[in-house]
């Protein structure tokens, strides 16, 4: 059972980069040493059949849990840990894929807020005198991330968002480089509590929807949802929730133990009695991995068919985003985004011939959601656009 | 892009992308209104010139009429003698009069019968509005609001002239020259003094001015008056600097009765009331006057009709019978205007030769296609203005608006002007207002030529690019993708994939009567494309095997709505109905302010013999000679309104957009559009 060990996740990358190391190339400027070979993530692109993405994900949702990662990890690398900034160590070439690595391992830092915090030391460990010229460094970086792993959204959407902030905050209003470059930052290192504290926000602005004896149908473990239940079961409210089984990561059951832990009445539904139990539902809360321009969700696989069946009952479906998952995206139909790939254990071996369907996400039509929760405010689907479109343009 | 925009945004400092919101932070500003009012730094030019913006809507108006040439245009039918008839006509309705027609009374009786006349016919048509029109509900609300200046204005001038004897007592009783000049001068003062007023800030010095020349009326000669002007033009513009911020309704109220001193035609000096008129206190007046959005012409209002069609270049005959729904829109016989258009060509007139060659061209249907139009047009409008010259005594703003403005009715006659020209005649009369005063004529050539180009390259073509750039990530290999009739936009969207290597296939549907889809079919097979051809009977039959519908649009309204080429919402429905996502490939200068939930009340109708005739088939002629049939009518529009529900995505030159985010780039790009 692959999701019970930790390692195999790290093991995995580490083979599949020992496998191609001759092919791989750093995007650091300098010629790459020995050290960042071993290391062994320094690749332009992730040439892994599994999605980056989707390796965070798992590592943080799944049944895996943070400390038995913390083990695996130990034992398997050498690692420095993320707070050490690769800046302090001379010897070794920066690497902003390195940094981000490091930064994502941390169970609860989003991704976007990795991607930030990764682009934070690209300027520390800058050697840039002008402003254009960290412009220029950070552009390079941003786009070896994004080339990294373009499945994943957020990770895009973070590091467009820093750009857009470094491009917008000119030098002009900063007397000189250095203090633009400090402002700049300290500015990444307060993403972090952003983050956190668009949780909280989105907890307390969706509590008014949650009301007593109300059942909730959840999809997927998603850390704004689980926040947003724990504040409602802290304020003394009376609700129910149902958690689907979420295959085949089974990120459903780790909701329903945190849940349980809070003393929250939860039940478990396999993902296929989704329909059969809606008519017991008053809401539908699901988190996203992205939030696309037309107002629409990317999340994790099956949201778009609970969408469709709570559509059909006429039941509200809520979404708990941050607004940095706001992304410059429009796909028009499912297939319309780079599929993020993952691997799907049927407890029985698949014979060669069988295809699997092995995406991990699906695409939300706006018209199915009713209302996001964002640290923004309560929006409707279309009102992202308009966000997006002041944010960008 | 411009910097200069983003840097309030930038300047918001600890958190610009996030906003905070609800009551995690009660203290902190909010950073929403940010986007909501305009940034006080620039809002002056914007509350400035916006509204002018407003005057004119795009389709189905007529082109704005500024009050030099109105009055030229007015006056024209009442002349009685050819000589002024030929001078006003040469003078493109706004040119040196003296010229062409020395005055025959002396300079004091002429100012003297003016400034009555003016007098006379405000409370005249002040009064026609009231006694005749005042049954309208409409007016009648116009009027009423107008009332608390226009009332004040002229009872003040009634009480002076009654005691001096009545010049303009009764409702539309013309002055004559009779009024004593002593009345005349007090009624000028007040006048004056009332000008003072509204200028605001300067009143002292407009009012010195107004006394000083009150004494020496009676012997000012043209120099004199000429300076009188100028300094009542100074004091204005000063005024109106900080005058800005008066707020609408103020300005609405001023506007109003500023037309109702229009003199009437009725009165038989109104063409020296007009010259004097255009040189005095007209452009205050048409600049006021701009403020309010004009009213779109209704072609059932028959006065107005009336009024339209003294002034009318192209010699229109009514159709005979007119579709009752629709009677609101210009129904014209077709095919009669061209000739006698053609033969009037050698013709004096005032119109450019390079537009009225591209009017021609949009009577014969030789250039469609709402950019092509636009390009034309801006073209046309650039050569005129490299040849213009600005006549004697006039300022280059002012005449060369009227001049354009007389130009955009020419071409609205010809075929009502689209909503993309809308926008670019707007954007090209924003430049022209927006000139320094202390520009030489050529530097104002130059600077609006360029501005011109800027658009033409920047609006359209370059927008064009981005368009296809971004609609080109939509089109994977396999796909099917259906278009309706000839879009540019969508034909360079598919020249584009084609080159890049994609395999597609293009269903090109089409539709009668013009079967513009054939061209488009042409240009795609001649790169290689494989395409099939259809016409829209068949579009349910087909849409089945289509993964995209590509369209194009002649405009974009601001509640989503797509206002495109007829056939444009049935194409829509289908596919919504099959699922099939819908792209509108739509450039931001064609998007409108305005909202439109049908087809109807802004609409375009084309000529009904040729939907009744079929092409090829001699033998189909059962409605041959339907123009006799008193209970048919025939129907061929133009446009229609596709609702926002049928539309997946709108690609604009600012990306790709859902249907509900087209207020906002209407909102945050639309100043910025007539501000370049």
């Amino acid at each position: 059972m692959w999701w019970r060990s930790a390692s195999f996740i790290l093991d995995r990358q580490q083979n599949d980069e020992a496998l191609r190391q001759d092919t791989s190339s750093t995007i650091t400027p300098p010629p790459p040493t020995e050290s960042s070979m071993a290391m062994g993530l320094a690749t332009d692109h992730n040439p892994n059949n599994i999605s980056a993405y989707y390796q965070t994900r798992a590592a943080h949702h799944a049944v895996v849990t943070s400390d038995w990662l913390a083990q695996a990890q130990a034992a398997t690398t050498p690692h420095d840990p993320p707070q050490s900034t690769s800046a302090a160590d001379p010897d070794k070439p920066f690497s902003v894929i390195d940094e981000f690595n490091n930064w994502r391992r941390l169970p609860d830092l989003a991704e976007a807020v990795a991607a930030i915090r990764a682009l934070a030391a690209v300027i520390r460990s800058s050697q840039a005198s002008t402003m254009m010229q960290l412009e220029i460094e950070l552009k390079k970086a941003s786009d070896s991330l994004k080339a990294w792993d373009t499945t994943s959204i957020s990770l895009t959407a973070g590091c467009d968002l820093f750009m857009r902030y470094v491009t917008r905050t000119s030098a002009l209003e900063y007397e000189d480089f250095n203090s633009a470059k400090s402002r700049l930052i300290e500015r990444a290192e307060k993403f972090g509590e952003i983050s956190h504290k668009a949780r909280k926000i989105i907890a307390m602005l969706s509590q008014e929807f949650i009301f007593d004896g109300c059942t909730i149908l959840v999809h997927g473990f998603s850390r704004v949802v689980f926040e947003v239940l724990k504040l409602a079961a802290q304020n003394k409210k009376l609700f129910r929730v149902f958690c689907t089984e979420g295959r085949p990561d089974r990120t459903g059951l780790r909701l329903s133990n945190e849940l349980a832990k809070l003393d929250v009445p939860v039940k478990i539904v396999i993902d296929s009695a989704v329909a059969y139990t809606m008519d017991e539902v008053d809401m539908v809360f699901v988190g996203a991995d992205g939030v696309v321009e037309s107002g629409g969700i990317i999340n994790m696989m099956g949201t778009y068919q609970i969408a469709l069946v709570a559509n059909s009952m006429n039941k509200p479906v809520y979404v708990a985003a941050e607004s940095y998952k706001f992304a410059r995206l429009y796909p028009l139909d499912q297939k319309d985004l780079a599929p993020a790939l993952r691997p799907i254990d049927f407890g029985v071996p698949i014979p060669s011939k069988v295809e699997v369907e092995r995406s991990a996400r699906d695409y939300t039509p706006p018209q199915y959601l009713t209302l996001l929760f964002t640290d923004l405010g309560v929006l409707t689907p279309s009102v992202v656009s308009d966000e997006l479109i002041q944010l960008y343009l | 892009m411009d910097p200069s925009r983003r840097a309030p945004r930038s300047a918001i400092d600890p958190v610009p992308k996030f906003r905070q919101v609800g009551f995690f932070t009660p203290g902190a500003p909010p950073e929403r209104s940010q986007s909501g009012p305009p940034d006080p730094t620039h809002s002056p030019p914007v509350s400035d010139v916006s509204p002018s913006a407003n005057s004119l809507s795009p389709v189905m108006i007529p082109p704005p009429r500024h009050l030099s040439d109105n009055l030229a245009i007015h006056a024209r039918p009442t002349l009685a003698s050819p000589l002024r008839a030929e001078s006003l006509a040469a003078g493109g309705g706004g040119s040196s009069f003296g010229d062409f027609f020395p005055a025959p009374m002396s300079p004091a009786t002429q100012a003297s019968s003016s400034y009555s006349s003016r007098m006379a016919a405000g409370e005249g048509s002040f009064f026609d509005r009231h006694g005749v029109r005042g049954d309208k509900g409409n007016n009648n609300g116009k009027v009423a609001s107008s009332f608390p200046r226009g009332g004040f204005d002229l009872t003040a001038m009634k009480k002076v002239s009654g005691g001096g004897g009545g010049g303009g007592s009764g409702a539309g009783v013309p002055a004559s020259e009779l009024t004593t000049v002593s009345v005349v001068n007090d009624s000028l003062a007040i006048h004056e003094k009332e000008k003072a007023n509204r200028g605001g800030g300067s009143a002292v010095e407009a009012k010195d001015q107004s006394t000083g020349s009150k004494q020496q009326k009676p012997k000012t000669t043209k120099a004199e008056r000429r300076a009188l002007q100028e300094s009542q033009r100074a004091a204005k513009a000063a005024a109106k600097a900080e005058g800005n911020k008066a707020s609408g309704t103020a300005t609405s109220a001023n506007a109003k009765p500023a037309k109702a001193v229009k003199p009437t035609p009725k009165v038989d000096n109104a063409a020296v009331a007009a010259s004097e008129k255009k040189g005095g206190d007209c452009p205050p007046e048409k600049d006021r006057k701009k403020d309010v959005p004009q009213p779109r012409m209704q072609y059932d209002d028959k006065s107005r009709v009336e009024k339209a069609k003294r002034r009318a270049m192209v010699k229109q005959t009514e159709a005979r019978n007119r579709v009752e729904l629709f009677r609101h829109l210009p129904q014209y016989e077709h095919g009669s205007q061209l000739p006698d258009l053609e033969s009037k060509f050698f013709h004096l007139d005032p119109v450019h030769p390079t537009v009225y060659k591209v009017g021609l061209q949009y009577l014969s249907g030789d250039i469609c296609g709402a950019n092509a139009r636009c390009i034309a047009m801006l073209q046309a409008f650039q050569e005129a203005i490299k040849d213009y010259r600005v006549p004697p005594e006039k300022t280059l703003v002012r005449d060369l608006t009227a001049k354009i403005g007389s130009y955009v009715s020419f071409l609205n006659e010809c075929r009502p002007i689209s909503i993309s020209m809308g926008n670019a005649i707007r954007f090209l009369k924003s430049r022209i207002a927006k000139l320094p005063l202390t520009v030489s004529e050529s530097e104002a050539k130059v600077s609006l030529q360029s501005d011109i180009e800027r658009f033409i390259s920047e609006k359209i073509i370059l927008a064009n690019k981005v368009i296809v750039k971004h609609a080109v990530t939509k089109i994977r290999d396999g796909d099917v993708l259906l278009t309706y009739g000839s879009s540019s936009a969508v034909e360079m969207i598919l020249l584009h994939a084609h080159e890049l290597g994609k395999q597609f296939r293009v269903v090109v549907v089409d539709s009668r009567p013009k079967l513009r889809g054939q061209i488009l079919l042409r240009r795609l097979l001649e790169k290689g494309l494989n395409c099939e051809y259809t016409h829209i009977n068949a579009v349910s039959y087909i849409m089945h095997e289509v993964t995209r519908v590509f369209l194009g649009a002649s405009s974009v309204l601001s509640n989503g709505t797509v206002y495109s080429r007829v056939g444009t919402a049935c194409v829509a429905m289908v596919a919504h109905e099959f699922r099939v996502p819908v792209i509108v490939c739509c450039e931001a200068y064609k998007f409108h302010e305005r909202v439109q939930l049908d087809s109807i009340c802004s609409n375009e109708l084309g000529d009904p013999d040729i939907i009744s005739n079929v092409r090829g088939r001699e033998g189909v002629n059962y409605l041959d000679g339907w123009a006799n049939v008193e209970n048919l009518q025939l129907l061929n529009l133009i446009y229609d309104a596709t609702p926002s529900d049928y539309v997946s995505m709108i690609v604009t030159d600012y990306g790709m957009v859902p249907p509900t985010s087209v207020p906002v780039i209407v909102r945050e790009y639309g100043r910025e559009q007539v501000w370049i």
